[in-house]
């Protein structure tokens, strides 16, 4: 009797989708640790996504450009409303604003050496504009946060163009963190801070709250800086077509919209994976705000949120933006999270591809450190050269793909280009569900 | 003295004539009439002129100044000398919200009262205010000084870093992690030359002095929120 019960068949352990372990992991760090998970990177969580998105191509009703030969452009001028100095760039893949002190001054330059071989932008980011990015950047935009680290006229005056950031995708309604690890001597005077302590960065800007008072700020700023530059406002993936409503209210000449997934520095794990709207949901909501005001094209709209190829830019364009910006994927063109470094990775106890612990400036790719030991692992002219070539391949998939669609610019992608591959997608970007004509929300069908 | 009068030639002329004065200008002295509460007036100044507006002024009155002295002969709307690196700003009566926020340097100097978030986020600037500031003031205040010859409202010095707060009457209530410090005599002289620039008439001995308990300046389970 007892070895018939020994040999009963038994059910399989089964790890619980809801309880999985990596949620069992996180319960037992919080209650050993009594503080939430900060880390990099953006959402790690599957969203709908431009992969959910197809192409149709030419066929008998539209015929294709010739691959090699035949022109298609990809340039895209920026600030075309007000400012006397639009920004013209040769491809429409901006490098997005990244915080001196969240990476190393090298990675900084690595940036603007590459996107000024390949005919586009850079951004600065929370805590000022450094000497190395200023001189390596054809064309650089200041951004304008509320923390006001190292704002001052001087560098107003001497930027391509200027982005107020009201929101970031990875935290909408939150503001940013440089933790104490990564404030070395230079990090600390240029925010006026002492060294080694955590750096808050508000949510809300100081001397500013609706978008009322934002239209008077942005008549300050292009006082002092003569009516030359553009002004952009950047906000999150919350309420897209709101949000932008207001934006051009408050006199943005553009628009940039960055989803969910959207890269950070350093922010709550909670925030970065269940805050925002994914990118996806986000375009067509603004493009309609901005048709709504006849502004489309008008006002340029520059989206973002986990852009990785040529296919997801020619997405973008095809469901009205105007140019996209790339953080994470730049980061990664530049080295990070390259499995060269293993070992190290292992050491940190954790893996290539997986390493986002940003904020405690132990990487091993020297990126996103501010250790002098580990930042030197790191050429910036490699770097440069690196995202140039990443920038450049971006490029011509995106032409090749806009080609396919009978397209001489980029800009000539339109909606109808596209089917979708799931349902969510069809809703969320509102293009037909593949091999059909219909998508859930569409007029005129009922639901 | 050169004469401008708001009204009639508008701001951008304005603002475009004062950023062409020159380092070495001999125009030094100039009157801004009929200012009508406008926005922006006399921003982004990097020159050591006097500008005297002749009556009050919208948002951001000498925002991000450098080297000029701005005298406001009237109120000032919110965000007065924003952002300031250098020079000063004088206000003749009282300053609307954000007076003197994130400024890097210099003086910014308040006659009458200071509405709320005074101070906010300051990096280095000197306010000194004759009357009473609002609530939330100095919130996030990184460096510099700011005096208060009267009251201060709710929560002064918020999550405040390294700013020197000096309040000659009472504070409704003070903000997280700002805490009463002891007034050493290298305060009172700190003290004592910030009143003599401001044009007040107190004693240093007076006030009282607060400033960071330094206790959010690194995360950690007991500060998260
Ligand atoms: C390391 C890092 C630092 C960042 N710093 C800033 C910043 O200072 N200001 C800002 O507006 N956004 C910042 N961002 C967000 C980017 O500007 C951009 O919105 C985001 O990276 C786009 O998503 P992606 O990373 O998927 O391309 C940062 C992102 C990263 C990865």
């Amino acid at each position: 009797m007892k070895d018939e019960t020994k040999s009963a068949p038994r059910t399989m352990p089964i790890q619980s989708a809801t309880f999985s372990q990596s949620i069992n992991a996180e319960i037992r760090r919080a209650a050993a640790t009594g503080i939430y998970d900060i880390r990099g990177g953006g959402a790690k969580r599957k969203v709908p996504h431009f992969d959910d998105l197809l192409f149709l191509g030419a066929s008998m009703s539209r015929y294709p450009l010739e691959g090699y030969r035949e022109r298609c452009d990809t340039s895209v001028t920026l600030g075309t409303r007000y400012a006397k100095n639009p920004i013209h760039l040769d491809i429409p893949i901006t490098i997005a604003g990244m915080s001196f002190g969240a990476l190393s001054g090298p990675a900084k330059e690595a940036l603007g050496r590459g996107a000024t071989l390949a005919g586009t932008s850079t951004t600065t980011g929370d805590g000022g504009m450094t000497p190395e990015e200023r001189g390596h950047s054809k064309k650089l935009v200041y951004q304008y946060l509320p923390s006001r680290y190292g704002m001052n006229p001087d560098d107003l005056r001497r930027a391509d163009a200027i982005e107020i950031v009201v929101g970031q995708g990875a935290k909408p309604g939150g503001g940013g963190m440089l933790l104490g690890q990564k404030i070395s001597d230079r990090v600390a005077e240029m925010r006026n801070l002492p060294k080694g302590i955590d750096q808050r960065s508000a949510c809300r800007h100081p001397d500013w709250t609706g978008p009322d008072d934002l239209e008077i700020k942005i008549l300050e700023l292009r006082e002092i800086t003569g009516w030359q530059v553009p002004i952009y406002i950047k906000v999150g993936g919350a309420r897209p077509y709101f949000d932008t409503t207001l934006a051009v209210k408050a006199g943005a000449d553009v628009v940039v919209l960055d989803g969910m997934q959207g890269g950070t520095a350093a922010t709550q794990d909670v925030f970065i994976e269940h805050v925002g709207q994914p990118i996806l949901a986000c375009i067509r909501e603004a493009v309609r705000a901005l048709q709504d005001l006849g502004m489309h094209r008008e006002v340029q709209l520059v989206v973002s949120g986990g852009i990785r190829t040529g296919a997801d830019v020619a997405k973008c364009m095809a469901l009205g933006a105007d140019a996209v910006a790339i953080g994470t994927a730049a980061l990664i063109a530049l080295g990070d999270n390259d499995p060269r470094w293993e070992d190290e990775y292992q050491k940190l106890g954790t893996t290539a591809g997986a390493y986002d612990d940003w904020h405690e400036g132990k990487d091993p790719a020297g990126i996103t450190t501010q250790d002098p030991e580990l930042m030197a692992r790191f050429d910036p002219i490699e770097g440069g050269r690196r995202l140039n070539n990443y920038l450049k391949v971006m490029t011509l998939e995106a032409q090749t793909i806009a080609r396919a669609c009978g397209k001489s610019h980029l800009h000539n992608l339109e909606p109808e280009d596209l089917c979708a591959l799931t349902m969510e997608a069809a809703a969320m970007a509102r293009i037909p569900l593949a091999g059909t004509d219909w998508y859930p929300g569409k007029p005129g069908t009922g639901f | 003295m050169q004469t401008f009068d708001l009204a009639a030639d508008g701001l951008r002329t304005l603002n475009a004539t004062l950023h062409a004065q020159a380092e070495t200008t001999n125009q030094t002295t100039w009157e801004i009439i009929n200012p009508k509460g406008s926005h922006a007036i006399a921003v982004g100044l990097d020159a050591p002129i006097e500008v005297n507006v002749k009556g009050s002024t919208g948002y951001y009155c000498a925002g991000m100044n450098k080297q000029a002295t701005v005298h406001v002969h009237g109120s000032a709307g919110p965000g007065v000398a924003e952002n300031m690196m250098s020079g000063t700003v004088i206000v003749e009566g009282d300053a609307s919200q954000y007076a003197g926020a994130t400024g890097h340097g210099g003086t910014l100097i308040i006659k009458g009262n200071a509405s709320s978030r005074c101070g906010i986020s300051m990096k280095g600037i000197d306010i000194i205010v004759h009357g009473n500031i609002g609530h939330m003031s100095a919130f996030m205040a990184q460096s510099g000084n700011l005096v208060v010859c009267g009251d201060a409202g709710d929560a002064l010095g918020d999550s405040l870093y390294e700013a020197r707060l000096f309040v000659r009457g009472s504070v409704k209530s003070l903000g997280a992690d700002c805490i009463e410090k002891e007034m050493r005599p290298e305060h009172l002289e700190i003290l004592a030359e910030l009143l003599e620039r401001g044009g007040c008439d107190a004693k240093p001995e007076e006030f009282k002095r607060y400033g960071s308990a330094r206790q959010l300046y690194n995360f950690k389970p007991d500060n998260a929120y």
